[in-house]
């Protein structure tokens, strides 16, 4: 099967800038120093990483070996769905241990932030 | 005794939808097989999901989409550029307190999902009472500019989708 030049260089396009986001992804994790900053790295740069190889590898399976695959969306659906929540694990358990109610802005509300207080009580339960 | 049965008629739907995607083909075994999924796992897991959200403007969510997708694009370059052209004594990290109008518990996943997707922000915790977002911000001049677009660009349209 003979593959057209552009989209080879279409699909080589989104590999690279595949491979670039994940290398600085990765290259903030080693370069900044607080845990909440290096969360940024992981949770974003590599978003784009993963993304491109993704749309790369549905263009290859469309233009060149013709068929459709839902398989990336799932893959970017899923990662949407835990990458967010992994950070949000991530970062409760740092605070948890390393952080004090004074290094925190006010929450501008009756209570605290969650780690530090207890919810209000239900009393108004609609069942 | 319809809401028993089809506790959340969406989640069915996007069950079903999934493991079509999943297996790849289309047959009559898989739509079954997805069906029954469908059927079977929101009567098993409604017990930790006793409400039903509302959700409405299936435009307004294409909208959200393509606004959230765009900003993910922006936010990995904005991050890369501050990754490897700041020096770390440069970085100006904040804590940002985001209240909140929206109460529905999915709209308010939704939208701290999508502020740890984009531009420099990770949603950390939620107040005790649910009323407010504790927001990291990667390196910004300006807080209460970063707090005023969440609750413009994001916070507003959610609030029109889930009402």
């Amino acid at each position: 099967m003979e593959m057209n030049i552009i989209v080879e260089a279409i699909i080589a396009f989104f590999l690279v800038i595949a491979g670039l986001f994940g290398i600085v992804g990765s290259f903030g994790m080693i370069k900044l120093t607080e845990t909440m900053q290096r969360l940024h790295a992981p949770t974003k740069a590599t978003t784009l990483g993963v993304g491109g190889v993704l749309i790369a590898s549905m263009l290859y399976f469309l233009l060149v070996k013709g068929d459709f695959s839902f398989h990336e969306l799932m893959i970017t659906l899923f990662l949407f769905l835990t990458a967010p929540i992994s950070a949000h694990f991530i970062a409760k358990t740092y605070m948890q241990a390393n952080t004090r109610p004074s290094d925190l802005p006010d929450t501008e509300r009756e209570y605290g932030w969650s780690i530090y207080d207890d919810p209000p009580v239900r009393t108004d339960r609609d069942e | 005794m319809i809401r028993r049965i089809f506790p959340h008629p969406l989640l069915s739907v996007v069950l079903a939808l999934v493991w079509l995607a999943l297996v790849n083909k289309v047959t009559p075994g898989n739509v079954l097989l997805g069906a029954i999924l469908g059927l079977v796992v929101p009567i098993l897991t409604a017990p930790y999901w006793p409400r039903r959200a509302k959700v409405a403007h299936p435009l307004k969510i294409a909208e959200y989409g393509l606004v959230v997708l765009w900003d993910i694009i922006v936010a990995n370059i904005e991050v890369a550029l501050i990754i490897l052209f700041k020096r770390n004594r440069d970085l100006r990290s904040h804590w940002i307190t985001v209240p909140l109008d929206l109460t529905s518990p999915e709209a308010i996943t939704v939208l701290a999902g999508t502020i740890t997707m984009t531009p420099g922000t990770v949603s950390a915790m939620l107040s005790a009472d649910g009323g407010s977002l504790l927001v990291h911000c990667l390196h910004t001049d300006d807080p209460d500019g970063v707090r005023d677009q969440i609750k413009s660009r994001y916070e507003g349209r959610l609030r029109e989708i889930f009402q």
